[in-house]
């Protein structure tokens, strides 16, 4: 198991540093100068040549990345080239907002997708199950960002129960609570349709099973059969699909953020390319390649804790 | 168990609707909530060009020593008044008394030679430092005088000198202008949620407090057009100035719950054409282009109707306008025949479009337009920085579409081979700088309309349309402007109707 973790973490800090460098490497070729960006096209090259001077831009290539890895490594993450403040500052602000969008989006998504899968299983071939697959079908087919307008349309617009974007902070947690509602409906509504797929299909298969029949045979209610017996031998696949979908989720909250105007991680980054602050898009890349990773090695792990067979195969 | 799933269901079910109904937001009389598509980076007018930091802080926060209006006249700020030496070289002006900055500090004559002389450093990072070019010297006179010794006479430089660029900071404050900045104005900066929204409180001491009606000025930062619809509709946005999607109107407008403005910008777009490379650099090829643009067309496609053509390179509401539409009317039989005189009927032309709607969907028709006129016309959309640095930096294009917002810029022209356009002119360079440094306003326009015939005769660029200044408002809304001729807007004079 040690050795399982020690691979784990240098393949952990293997990826962070190859991203580091791609992301180093394609923010260099691709066109654009952060003077002119910022200055406008009013401004002088002197007073371009100036700013270039006080950010360290007219450093080869080669010393800067050198320069931003001896920062990384001592966790100062530089100076956000537009904004001029900390990019950890930046990051810190915009960090609570897309991961509690994130962990309800995540939640709302599994809990919805296990109820809608094992009840269409349970229901397999009559209406509930057509119903269900109906929807997810719909689920499925409409983009997150279609949906988001129609939801503020219904709610914000004209029933007016919910604000139709932005995020008042914390500091209110119940106005906090009801600008995430929206959003979390838009992000799980279609992600838990790809996931109730899996759990209806993978609990079909379970229930074929011998031992499935055993325990009803037992004396087993039917509702305790499916969720004590065949959710927990369905979980592999399921937990395998949730792992990919956080990597989705990620992705899919930087558009929620731009529907819904919500200062999170994914307009930063939005507004970071459009800028060319290169300290920062570094920064947040390398910060959600770190979440994916970081996912990925939590699938793993929930893999050997929901099936003991595989701890003797990992060792 | 059915009971607690019962009472289970039950709880949610009250969450939820504490969530729905719990804190509805009432609009308070003396605050007022305005959206903004782009967010600033900074607050700092004196070291970035995103033009929304002038549209928040400028003349706000922040003041200038002048000021324009609506009409773009130039009055008193800072400065109460000033005189001008007979040669147009030595500016005197007359500072306000018992003017403080938010945080309790004077203002004086020393404050004014700060700003300008760190405008003008040589390791200055202002955004249009060449506004300051022409000056020579700035001299504090007293604590409450200050005179400004210009190289060359500057028939803009009252104007450009109200411009957040030349901002009246102090040394003091001057570390913080980017977070936090402190200035003279009516409202003082509150508090800035990046990503969401920036406050502005009423600053109690400033010289006419009494005639500021809004305690707070709360500014939203939405970028997506359907949402910013959605916040005006739901009652959480008062008014949104720069509004994106024209086709998004109609709803506003038959709405009487809101006022749909369209005023007039300094915006001319353009559809540029590189004057240094082949076939552009041929006058006839450029006539040819004019004659296949039908402006009509373009501004019912890609601006729903809500645009005002142009026929050269000045704004139409100008004191010095000529009306040349109709120099190069739309026939693409003529355009045809033109390319093919020229020898490039059949080549490829590509429009290289920067990530703006209006561009992007003018570039779309004059391609349908070009097509016509029997050329092979792609469009290619780029990014911003991308346009930036190949477009503007590198003049690697055929054409392109741009809105040039800045006022009085005929000097583009004159700029030389250098700038982005390709494009130099002796005499036309000539005639800019006497523009540029006549004192007489009646010499001046009949200048500026030679100008304009000058750009239309030689098809300079494609002219296409002013770019409107587009508005949705609450209808009970006051005191705000229509027009956008600067790139700041005083909000001390909005209220709300009795």
């Amino acid at each position: 198991m040690s050795y399982f973790i020690a691979r784990r973490l240098a393949g952990f800090l293997l990826t962070l540093w190859a991203v580091s460098v791609v992301v180093f490497a394609v923010m260099n070729v691709l066109p654009g100068d952060p003077a002119l960006t910022i200055l406008g096209i009013d401004s002088t090259e002197e007073a371009r040549a100036a700013l270039r001077a006080r950010l360290g831009l007219d450093q080869p290539v080669i010393l800067r990345y050198l320069d931003w890895v001896a920062g990384a490594l001592r966790g100062d993450f530089g100076e956000s080239y537009s904004f001029g403040v900390p990019v950890s500052g930046l990051i810190a602000e915009r960090l609570p907002l897309t991961f509690s969008l994130a962990l309800s989006g995540m939640v709302v998504t599994v809990l919805l997708a296990l109820v809608l899968g094992i009840t269409a299983a349970a229901r397999h071939g009559r209406p509930g199950d057509w119903g269900i697959m109906l929807l997810s079908q719909m689920g499925i087919a409409i983009p997150a960002f279609w949906l988001s307008m129609l939801l503020v349309l219904l709610f914000a617009v004209k029933l007016r129960w919910l604000p139709p974007g932005g995020f008042p902070g914390w500091g209110d947690p119940v106005a906090a609570l009801r600008s995430l509602v929206l959003p979390t409906a838009a992000l799980a509504l279609v992600q838990s349709a790809v996931l109730a797929r899996v759990t209806r299909s993978a609990a079909l298969e379970v229930m074929r099973l011998d031992f499935v029949r055993t325990a009803r045979a037992t004396g087993f209610g039917s509702r305790h059969v499916l969720w004590r017996h065949v959710l927990p031998n369905a979980l592999v696949p399921i937990v395998t699909i949730v792992g990919l979908q956080f990597a989705g989720l990620v992705t899919g909250t930087i558009v929620i953020e731009n529907v819904f105007y919500l200062p999170g991680l994914g307009r930063l980054l939005f507004q970071s390319i459009a800028n060319r602050d290169l300290i920062t898009v570094q920064a947040l890349v390398m910060l959600f390649a770190a979440l994916v990773v970081t996912a990925n090695f939590l699938v793993d792990i929930a893999y050997v804790v929901i099936d003991p067979r595989l701890r003797e195969a990992r060792g | 168990m059915a009971f607690t799933r019962i009472s289970g269901t039950g709880l949610a079910g009250a969450f939820a609707l504490a969530i729905a109904f719990g804190a509805t937001a009432a609009s308070a009389e003396t605050s007022v909530s305005i959206g903004f598509q782009q967010e600033p980076t900074t607050l700092d007018p004196t070291s970035d060009a995103t033009a929304a930091i002038d549209g928040i802080i400028t003349h706000n926060v922040l003041e200038s020593l002048t000021v324009a209006n609506e009409s773009g006249e130039v009055l008193p700020a800072l400065a109460e008044s000033w005189t001008i030496s007979d040669d147009g070289l030595t500016y005197r002006f007359n500072l306000r008394q018992g003017v403080t900055y938010h945080d309790g500090t004077a203002f004086d004559a020393e404050d004014v030679k700060f700003s300008f002389d760190r405008a003008m450093a040589d390791d200055s990072e202002n955004p249009t430092k060449g506004i300051f070019d022409p000056v020579e010297s700035v001299t504090v006179i007293d604590s409450h005088t200050v005179e400004m010794v210009l190289k060359n006479p500057d028939a803009f430089f009252l104007f450009n000198i109200a411009r957040g660029d030349a901002s009246i900071v102090a040394p003091e404050s001057v570390d913080q202008l980017k977070t936090a900045p402190i200035g003279t104005g009516a409202y003082r900066f509150d508090s800035w949620t990046r990503g969401d929204r920036l406050t502005l409180a009423k600053n109690p001491d400033y010289r006419d407090a009494a005639d500021v009606a809004m305690d707070k000025v709360v500014i939203r930062f939405i970028s997506d057009p359907a949402a910013a619809s959605a916040a005006l509709l739901s009652g959480e946005l008062d008014a949104f100035p720069g509004f994106p999607a024209p086709e998004m109107l109609p709803q506003f407008e038959a709405d009487p719950r809101f006022t749909v403005t369209m005023g007039s910008t300094e915006g001319e777009v353009i559809l540029a054409m590189n004057n240094a490379k082949p076939p552009f650099d041929n006058v006839e090829v450029r006539r040819a282009v004019s004659h296949a643009i039908d402006r009509a067309a373009i501004i019912d496609g890609a601006m729903y109707g809500r645009a005002t053509p142009i026929g050269s390179f000045y704004p139409p509401h100008g004191p010095a306008y000529v009306d040349l539409l109709d120099t190069y009317p739309h026939d693409p039989d003529t355009a045809r025949a033109m390319f093919e005189e020229a020898g490039v009927a059949g080549s490829t032309m590509t429009i290289r479009v920067p990530p703006f709607p209006y561009a992007m969907r003018s570039g779309e028709i004059i391609q349908a337009q070009l097509t016509a006129a029997g050329i092979d016309a792609k469009v290619e959309n780029v990014e911003w920085g991308f346009w930036l640095d190949e477009i503007y930096k590198k003049q690697n294009y055929d054409m392109t579409i741009i809105a040039h917002t800045s006022p009085n810029d005929m000097g583009n022209f004159a700029r030389g081979k250098s700038y982005f356009y390709g494009f130099e002119d002796p005499d036309f360079t000539d005639l800019w700088n006497r523009i540029s440094t006549e004192a007489d306003p009646d010499t001046r326009n009949d200048l500026l309309r030679q100008g304009q015939e000058y750009l239309t005769e030689n098809a300079i660029h494609g002219f296409l349309f002013q770019l409107p200044r587009l508005g949705v408002y609450d209808a009970r809304l006051r005191g705000y402007w229509t027009a956008s001729p600067v790139l700041y807007e005083p909000r001390a004079s909005m209220s709300w109707a009795e």
